[in-house]
């Protein structure tokens, strides 16, 4: 695939100078879903701004489409849409009035049709002559996401768009954005709540004082650097762990009526076998037993964590 | 050129000052008709006429550019000011759209509210005094330069101001005053020599000076000088709007 949207060592060095970015490099390709991850401050919507254009670069090269985000900034910005953190909608304009404003601000003529077929898919067409002060907090996301597509991006930024919105509309906005996925747009996608990026996206960026720690597929680095978990519950509570069983990656939990045991699903032997022998030879007998995976933001707490020792 | 965003803002604008059309509209005929009522007939009436024309319709060009430079530098800094109060000034820094752009959207339809406005203190006035344009296309070119340049000021303004105290500062405390002491309803050759003389570095005298005379034919200072002085300005302000946008000041981190 492509990259449609091409960062090069860029850097953001604010007045007073803080460095939010610190040579940024990334290439986000045609077509897919990205997550960029990252503790408050990393410099997630930083990264955003001056790839959409808000923000200027201090040294590096955007460019999206093949076009310079500075040079080019017309073909560059004409294909990207953004849905920024906060919810900014002038409160006494209607939601057709404000989608048609930025649709106009785009280059883009007059499409009622289009429109229309947005504010559709987005659930807002009985909507569409309410001033936008009139509208719940979720219906003015939609209202942002719909602004931000009403000129057909091809690139669309969702800094963080579920951010304090409830379960139902957040799945919701993960229909939406697979319904965008599969018209082909490219989504960059900047979130807090991981589950969101583990369900939707197909790669993962992890940015951290203003670096990318790391980027890469969902699934690859969650098979890379995934752990599993063996819960064992126990017929009798144990005080300690006999000599012969104890292992440095088994624990005993729950005082004692529990035993966990961490080990690698990558690994050549998970090591399950010869436990599971060892408890029976210690003659402790078993109730039950499970397993759990752990889950991107385990990987994400443990990457970040990882950086910051 | 992006003739669609353009379009787009110039509309947006518009739309808003249609909504509150009644506004817009009853607020300037009522103010001018107490303007008239106070300083046309009631003091007016004590007073001379000023070189063979009545006090009443002296003042109707004063009035005209007082209304027209206040509408303009009020509505160009709202229209900008307010969406970076909201917010919502992210959508026309992302959008491909240059600096001229985004000025002729903005200040074209600060200017076109205070055209508007001052056509109306104008027909207003036809009511109470008699009128008589000798120089039309004169004073349509005085109106149109100053509710331009005007329009560019407030638009300054609007980028400058970080919040709405500051949005009202320099129109109360200084464009204000400097319109009520230019002219508007006097002439600079009344004033004892020492205040003609400071008169002279007002802005606002050269404007109100070559608007009377685009209506009588009167003037305090050579109408040559007052289109070159207003040339003047609109090429500055223009020059700040355009090292605004190129700098990023105050609208681009």
């Amino acid at each position: 695939m492509t990259a449609i949207v091409d960062v090069t060592d860029l850097r953001k060095v604010y007045d007073g100078g803080f460095e939010a970015l610190k040579g940024v490099t990334l290439q986000i390709r045609e077509g897919e879903i990205l997550a960029l991850l990252g503790p408050n401050g990393a410099g997630k919507t930083t990264l955003i701004s001056t790839i959409c254009g808000i923000t200027r670069a201090t040294s590096g090269r955007v460019s999206v489409g093949g076009y310079d985000n500075v040079t080019e900034f017309r073909k560059a910005r004409s294909l990207i849409g953004l849905v920024p953190q906060e919810i900014a909608l002038e409160p006494f304009e209607t939601v057709w009035n404000t989608v048609s404003l930025t649709r106009g601000l785009y280059g883009r003529g007059r499409d009622d049709a289009y429109l229309e077929k947005v504010l559709r898919q987005l659930s807002l067409w009985d909507k569409k002559d309410a001033r936008t002060m009139e509208l719940s907090g979720g219906m003015k996301r939609r209202v942002l996401i719909a602004k931000a597509l009403s000129h057909a991006p091809r690139v669309l930024f969702l800094d963080e768009p579920t951010a304090g919105v409830d379960v139902d509309l957040r799945r919701d906005m993960w229909n939406i954005v697979a319904d965008l996925k599969a018209d082909g747009v490219t989504i960059i996608l900047t979130t807090h709540y991981i589950e969101e990026a583990e369900a939707i996206a197909d790669r993962v960026a992890v940015i951290r004082k203003g670096e990318i720690l790391l980027v890469e597929e969902k699934d690859t680095l969650m098979r890379r650097m995934a752990q599993k978990e063996l819960r064992i519950e126990l017929q009798a509570p144990l005080s300690t762990l006999p000599e012969s069983v104890a292992r440095d990656n088994l624990r005993l939990v729950e005082d004692g009526s529990a035993l966990v045991y961490t080990y690698d699903t990558t690994g050549e032997r998970t090591g399950i076998t010869r436990l599971l022998a060892s408890l029976s030879e210690a003659g402790i007998a078993l109730k039950d037993l499970s397993t759990t995976q752990s889950s991107l933001e385990d990987i994400f707490v443990g990457l970040v964590k990882e950086d910051a020792a | 050129m992006n003739l669609h965003a353009i379009r787009a803002i110039y509309v947006k604008e518009m739309m808003r000052f249609f909504r509150t059309l009644a506004q817009s509209f009853i607020s300037p005929v009522l103010s001018t008709s107490l303007y008239f009522v106070v300083f046309g007939t009631a003091i007016g009436s004590r007073i001379q006429e000023v070189d063979g024309v009545s006090y009443g319709a002296f003042i109707v060009p004063g009035l005209i550019m007082l209304s027209v430079m206040t509408q303009a530098i009020s509505n160009a800094s709202f229209a900008i000011f307010f969406p970076k109060f909201t917010g919502t000034i992210y959508e026309v820094l992302t959008a491909p759209v240059n600096f001229l752009e985004i000025v002729v959207g903005y200040a074209g339809a600060a200017a076109t509210k205070a055209l508007f406005i001052g056509v109306v203190i104008l027909f207003t006035a036809a009511f109470f005094v008699e009128l008589q344009i000798q120089h039309p296309l004169a004073m349509i070119a005085f109106l149109v330069l100053t509710c331009t340049s005007f329009s560019l000021f407030g638009f300054i303004i609007g980028i400058w101001a970080k919040n709405f105290e500051q949005l009202q500062l320099i129109p109360l405390l200084i464009v204000t005053p400097l319109v009520f002491l230019g002219g508007s309803f006097y002439s600079i050759s009344m004033l004892p020599p020492v205040w003609q003389t400071i008169s002279m570095f007002n802005p606002v005298v050269y404007l109100v000076s070559g608007f009377r005379w685009s209506f009588y034919g009167l003037s305090d200072v050579p109408v040559g000088i007052s289109l070159v002085a207003i040339a003047g300005f609109t090429t500055l302000c223009i020059a700040v709007v355009y090292w605004i946008f190129r700098t990023g000041w105050r609208i681009r981190d």
